[in-house]
């Protein structure tokens, strides 16, 4: 067991990779000699040179697409995308190319690529860099989406996605990036298809994902000093929902609050409300909640900024108005 | 085909007694028509129907206790088709046997889908819902303590165990008869009881009192009542009532009603009036629409209305639906009536009695006859400058009794 910033867990996720396999080689903007702009593949092109940590021109969508062709030619390529705001440049590659070319080949091509890239608000970076849209993703058929919320996950997703023959897409949350966590190599590959239990609880299910799980941990915290235990669920994969976690604790609880810092409307979040009213209807006690972003342009201003984003405060308040009865 | 079930006449109802059928099978019957007369803790009472049609089958015979929700009549809608006869719930009592209800050994459950001619259906979590059906608990003798007053699955865990302390418990004699008086004046302390008892353990009180000049009131109202024949006259009592209405209107926040959460604004004004009992006791049924009424409609109404209530005579709506409640114990000779509030109502205005007082006017100092006005209300719902505001607003009306 040893601890880490996520950060590092990253890179060094990506270090075993270029190490472990010769076809796998990373690619993005400012990957190579700057360091990656969040300095996640700092040392990597001393240590694995040109050929294989490259970097690119602003332009996602061409560079999108080179990792599609790479991938189709028996590389496997890891394509950084600055953030996911940037990310909407490519989204024709993804989703008319990566995400259907084994469909439209009738299975005769597959595209095993990975995408990296950071997604949230929090860093005080204005509207346009501060969304969260791994919620968009998760509406494609055809690729995997998952978000890493420990700094474990962050060090072993990567070698779990390089071995799935379609597209997966790894959303960091940006605010993750220079959090310690333990990383334990004892525990083995990270199930990409699994979510996880990080906190049991009996009364109400807290689902999220990403940056938020620490918020959700939280508010269980200041729940449990009132009488209420929340079980905390980390999706881990957005895209497919590992619904039978879900409703095996919306079962125990009757109650589930959905925690994501997407916007509401449309959102993923509603898609995981739909599926819990669909297939677990009679476990539930109460109305599903969730706990979304204010539906305006991230803020500027840090008190803004704060009051757009869920917190732990407005976990703790949709918990209590959901449990709260009154004779 | 229509179910018309027994009511739930008040919060704390959990079964009735059906006193008389007002119809018989084969009778048409109209939304809005009396139909049976049911006994509760607060006194009998006359239900009416929600469905037009005709009385088809009648399924519980008078006398009999069920429980709130029980199906005691079908009724079939205009134009539906005839259904296959239902069972009697419950045994038609023998002849020449008083009319001594057994209790039910298992209650009907109630079924799955109700027509939603039949009221609006219990909010209910589907969890609860589904649990309330394996344990053959009946949703409609549930209270609900969830938001919104939702009943959710622990309160249906409780009613379980409580019907399974009720069923192990020796039947209780005090239900089961019908005429005894004694039995159901100690049912309306009962009643009396847990209502006052829950209103002083959950409500955060707070007092306002004023003293009114009724100089005004009474000088318009003997002008007025001069030429009136004697039994036409009306009382002070209706032009306070009517102000207390108008008053209400400027300050909605106390005509409301408390769902649990917050105290929601009720749309009418329906101002339930105190009416002591005469064996003991007191209800305060509701006057409707008090703020659309001219005084001599309210006198009628007040005159009906005291007259039904201590004859048992009752509607089901009168007894759930005051949205604020007047008690005026003026007759009593005392000065001023420090009410409790009357759940899930949030406030109650008490009236002492008229008396004459040295008072200033225009720096002279002349005897006017004063009432004291003291409103008790919910500080959940409301705070003292609402009230304050309220109480000026009553003596601005009863200072200008033509406009009432």
């Amino acid at each position: 067991m040893t601890t880490m910033t996520y950060r590092e867990a990253i890179r060094q996720g990506l270090r075993e990779a270029l190490h472990d396999d010769p076809r796998v080689f990373l690619m993005g903007e400012d990957v190579g000699r700057y360091g990656g702009a969040f300095a996640c593949s700092r040392g990597l092109l001393e240590e694995f040179g040109p050929e294989r940590i490259r970097d690119t021109p602003l332009s996602e969508d061409a560079f999108m697409g080179l990792g599609i062709g790479a991938a189709l030619g028996g590389m496997r390529p890891i394509v950084e995308v600055m953030t996911v705001n940037f990310s909407l440049l490519s989204l024709d590659q993804v989703v008319n190319n990566a995400a259907i070319l084994r469909h439209m080949s009738g299975g005769q091509f597959s595209v095993p690529l990975v995408v990296r890239m950071t997604t949230g608000g929090g860093r005080r970076v204005a509207s346009q860099h501060s969304n969260s849209f791994e919620g968009w993703y998760a509406h494609i058929p055809g690729i995997t989406v998952v978000a890493p919320a420990t700094v474990h996950d962050a060090r072993f997703m990567l070698q779990s996605a390089l071995k799935e023959p379609d597209p997966v897409f790894i959303f960091e949350h940006i605010m993750l990036l220079p959090e310690q966590g333990a990383v334990d190599e004892s525990l083995g590959p990270v199930d990409l298809r699994r979510a996880v239990v990080r906190r049991p609880g009996k009364e109400v299910t807290l689902i999220t994902h990403g940056g938020s799980l620490g918020k959700c941990l939280t508010a269980a915290r200041t729940l449990a000093e009132q009488g209420i235990e929340a079980e905390v669920i980390d999706l881990r994969c957005l895209r497919p929902l590992d619904m039978a976690t879900i409703l095996e604790s919306v079962a125990k609880t009757h109650r589930a609050v959905i925690v994501d810092e997407a916007w509401r409307s449309g959102s993923h979040a509603a898609e995981i409300s739909a599926r819990i009213m669909e297939e677990g209807f009679y476990s539930l006690d109460a109305p599903v909640a969730r706990v979304c972003s204010a539906e305006v342009p991230i803020p500027y201003a840090p008190q803004m900024e704060d009051a757009a984003l869920p917190q732990p405060t407005d976990i703790v308040r949709t918990v209590q108005e959901m449990i709260s009865s009154h004779g | 085909m229509a179910e018309f079930l027994m009511p739930k006449l008040g919060t704390d109802m959990q079964e009735g007694i059906l006193v008389e059928w007002l119809k018989k099978p084969g009778d048409a019957v109209h939304r809005g028509d009396l139909i049976a007369e049911v006994e509760t803790d607060k006194g009998t009472i006359q239900v009416e129907c929600f469905t037009s049609g005709v009385l088809e089958q009648i399924l519980v015979p008078e006398g009999s206790t069920v429980p709130v929700g029980t199906v005691l009549a079908i009724i079939k809608e205009e134009g539906a088709p005839p259904e296959a006869i239902r069972q009697p719930v419950v045994a038609a009592p023998a002849a020449g046997q008083t009319a001594a209800a057994k209790p039910l050994e298992a209650p009907p459950l109630a079924p799955t889908v109700k027509p939603s001619t039949v009221g609006q259906r219990a909010l209910m979590s589907p969890a609860a819902r589904k649990r309330a059906r394996e344990l053959g608990v009946d949703p409609e003798s549930i209270h609900g303590t969830g938001r919104g007053g939702a009943i959710s699955l622990e309160d249906v865990e409780k009613a379980a165990a409580a019907k399974a302390a009720v069923s192990t418990a020796p039947p209780a004699t005090t239900t089961a008869s019908v005429s005894e008086p004694a039995a159901r004046m100690a049912r309306i302390r009962q009643a009396i009881a847990a209502a006052m008892s829950r209103s002083k353990r959950e409500i955060p009180h707070y007092y306002l009192s004023t003293s009114i000049d009724m100089h005004s009131a009474l000088s318009w109202l003997a002008e007025k009542n001069a030429a009136l024949p004697v039994p036409d006259r009306i009382l002070y009592a209706t032009l306070l009532i009517k102000a207390v209405a108008l008053a209400l209107r400027e300050t909605p926040e106390l005509n409301a009603l408390w769902d649990g959460q917050q105290g929601v604004i009720a749309k009418d004004i329906h101002i339930g009036v105190a009416v002591s009992l005469r064996q003991g006791g007191l209800i305060a049924p509701a006057i409707h629409h008090v703020d659309r009424l001219s005084l001599e409609e309210l006198m009628v109404k007040l005159r009906d209305l005291v007259q039904r209530t201590r004859t048992g005579a009752l509607r089901a709506s009168e007894m759930t639906d005051p949205t604020f409640t007047v008690t005026n114990l003026g007759e009593q000779g005392v000065e001023s009536v420090y009410g409790i509030i009357n759940p899930p109502q949030v406030a109650i205005v008490g009236f002492g009695s008229i008396v004459q007082r040295p008072w200033i006017v225009d720096g002279q100092i002349v005897p006017r006859p004063i009432i004291t006005a003291t409103l008790a209300a919910d500080h959940r719902v409301s705070d003292g400058h609402r009230g304050g505001l309220f109480l000026r607003a009553l003596d601005r009306w009863l200072q200008e009794p033509a406009k009432l």
